[in-house]
């Protein structure tokens, strides 16, 4: 399997008065296909390191590869660029624009991206949606379904630009049980289908288990990681 | 709220504007129409030396014995320069001779301005004939003994078209005259102060044989009077006053006003345009999740920045659309308001100015204050960092 995400030496320190370290000195490499969680105790740098890795954030020092290309040497239009075209992301709250329609919400990547025409997007986003079990959904607006539901739509949409990392942050921390399951399963499926890794920041156990690998972060470093 | 701001500042520019433009409008159409375009008068802008200084322009003389030429007061040899301006193209060309007179009639007397005029010259450059509401200016080329008065004047005297009068001269010369026609010009001034004669009749009464002290000129394109005015100067040696540099002081006036109207509703905008920064910078506040969102996603700062430019462009265009629409409202019914001026005797409706360019100006100006006042919020968002929001978390 091919390598598509890499950290090398990737260390954030939130400057001030008093410098508060996030990551210290992370390297961690993740391959296509892979289901990767990572956990670690509340306040230890998980969801900093995911949007380090998400190119949200920035790296104080050490470098991050996207499908082999430095990331260190691109401007903000140029990480904004690679998110668009390479990334998706799923977080704990939906996140999804309320005053669009659910099939708008997914379709609006694609429409940045501008790299099909629009009849295609629609197309596309209305089969995302299909496939995730929201094909009589299409036309709702995002506060009329419930959370796990939302949480496919978030799904559907990290999708749309057809990423190779999907990067979720505890994507099931605001589900029920079932719904967790269904997500979990959702996420599993795209990992396993080989051509895309999910990167996943997780407090559930099951969803961490059902991961082909755990990465546990603490104080910011990796303290284990298989 | 901030799109009405846009719609009352851009409703009541327009109703100023039009009204200012409008009358500034009419005010200058009412000196074009009422006053000559040029008038050629028997003064010198810059009197010739005289004799002795053009003999010897270096020496101190004195010259004793010497006794002024008493002279006929008024333009010398005017016929020849009246031909010799008449040769330009596009333009009338009549003299008058102008003097004081008193009317005398049933016991009662009245100072009037006595004009001496060729009455088919006069069609031309006056629009006296439009105002006659009795008899012409024919009748009085056809009676040598005729006057025209205002039809206010014949009244305050109890005189009617066709009576007699008394007119008596500085000269001391006293006439009977037969009145021909009666004028009203709406302009008490004139209807009550102002009466024409024959100009040979009034060469008589003001003792001026062959003189006219006055040649007024209508020009086919009034604007064109400054630079016409120059070349007749040049040719006749007299001064050739424009219409424009009779008025100077009121134009400049008139300008400065403008500059203030405009600097007021322009001030109106100002003041809307702070109505959009403010609810674009409420929106930027509100939408910080949905910024994050889209940066995240992978929208540039200048995606976002053009989200909320647009929204503040989007007020201004409807503003000013709407806004317009008012305007327009507010300008028709102002052009239905009836007034009467002081030292008016007919009421008239406000000038109203109808052009295209205020219209373009108001909407141009709150365009641009709506993007100008957009940018600052937009700016703020295009620079929203996601993680700070992303890490908040919200449902």
């Amino acid at each position: 399997m091919s390598e598509v995400l890499r950290a090398e030496g990737v260390t954030r320190v939130l400057p001030g008065a008093t410098p508060v370290t996030l990551v210290r000195d992370v390297n961690l490499s993740i391959h296509r296909g892979e289901f990767v969680s990572i956990q670690g105790p509340s306040g230890s740098g998980k969801s900093s390191l995911l949007y380090l890795l998400g190119l949200l954030d920035a790296p104080s020092s050490g470098r991050i590869w996207l499908d082999g290309v430095d990331t260190s040497g691109l401007d903000d239009n140029g990480l904004a660029i690679t998110r668009l075209a390479k990334l998706g992301f799923v977080f704990q709250f939906h996140f999804l624009l309320v005053e669009f329609s659910v099939l708008d919400n997914v379709v609006l990547p694609m429409a940045r991206r501008a790299r099909l025409a629009p009849a295609a997007q629609r197309e596309r986003a209305e089969q995302l949606l299909v496939d995730l079990g929201l094909g009589d959904q299409l036309h709702k607006r995002p506060d009329q379904l419930s959370g796990g539901q939302r949480q496919r739509v978030a799904i559907a949409r990290a999708l749309a630009n057809e990423p190779l990392v999907i990067l979720a942050d505890e994507p099931t921390g605001n589900l029920d049980s079932a719904a967790s399951a269904k997500v979990r399963e959702i996420l599993s499926g795209i990992a396993h289908g080989g051509e895309r890794a999910v990167v996943a920041v997780t407090h559930d156990p099951e969803f961490a288990r059902a991961g082909d690998r755990v990465i546990r972060i603490v104080d910011g470093r990796v303290e284990s990681d298989g | 709220m901030s799109m009405l701001g846009i719609v009352l500042g851009v409703a009541f520019f327009l109703a100023i504007s039009s009204l200012m433009r409008g009358s500034e409008a009419d005010f200058i159409q009412r000196m074009i129409d009422n006053a000559p375009h040029i008038t050629v008068s028997d003064e010198y802008r810059a009197p010739p030396p005289q004799p002795a200084r053009r003999a010897y322009p270096d020496a101190a003389l004195t010259l004793r014995g010497l006794e002024p030429r008493t002279e006929t007061r008024g333009i010398r040899g005017y016929k020849q320069k009246l031909a010799a301006i008449a040769e330009l193209p596009d333009l009338r060309i009549a003299p008058v001779l102008t003097g004081q007179a008193i009317i005398t009639s049933a016991g009662k007397e009245r100072g009037v301005t006595m004009n001496g005029v060729v009455p088919r010259l006069m069609l031309g450059v006056s629009d006296i004939e439009d105002k006659m509401v009795a008899g012409s200016l024919a009748a009085l080329g056809a009676n040598p003994n005729g006057i025209i008065i205002g039809r206010k004047l014949a009244e305050k005297l109890f005189l009617d078209m066709g009576d007699n009068l008394t007119l008596s001269s500085p000269a001391g010369l006293v006439r009977t005259l037969k009145i021909v026609g009666l004028f009203d010009t709406g302009t008490t001034s004139i209807d009550e102060g102002q009466a024409y004669v024959l100009l040979k009749r009034a060469q008589v009464l003001l003792g001026r044989p062959d003189r006219a002290n006055r040649l007024i000129l209508q020009l086919d394109d009034p604007y064109q009077a400054r630079v016409v005015a120059a070349v007749i100067e040049a040719r006749v040696g007299y001064r050739a006053q424009s219409w424009q540099e009779a008025s100077e002081n009121i134009l400049s006036v008139l300008f400065v006003r403008n500059i203030i109207m405009y600097t007021v509703v322009s001030a109106i905008l100002v003041v809307a345009s702070f109505g959009i920064f403010n609810v674009i910078s409420t929106v930027v506040m509100e939408k910080r999740r949905d910024i994050a969102i889209l940066k995240s996603m992978g929208f540039q700062a200048r995606d976002v920045r053009r989200i909320f430019l647009a929204q503040g462009l989007v007020i201004g265009a409807l503003g000013s659309l709407v806004g317009t629409l008012a305007g327009l409202g507010l300008m028709t019914v102002l052009a239905s308001i009836e007034i009467r001026p002081p030292g008016m005797s007919q009421s008239v409706n406000l000038p109203i100015y109808w052009g295209l360019d205020q219209v373009l100006i108001a909407a141009g100006f709150a365009l641009l204050s709506a993007t100008a006042a957009a940018y600052l919020p937009a700016r703020k968002a295009g620079g929203v960092h996601p993680v700070e929001i992303l890490r908040g978390g919200m449902a």
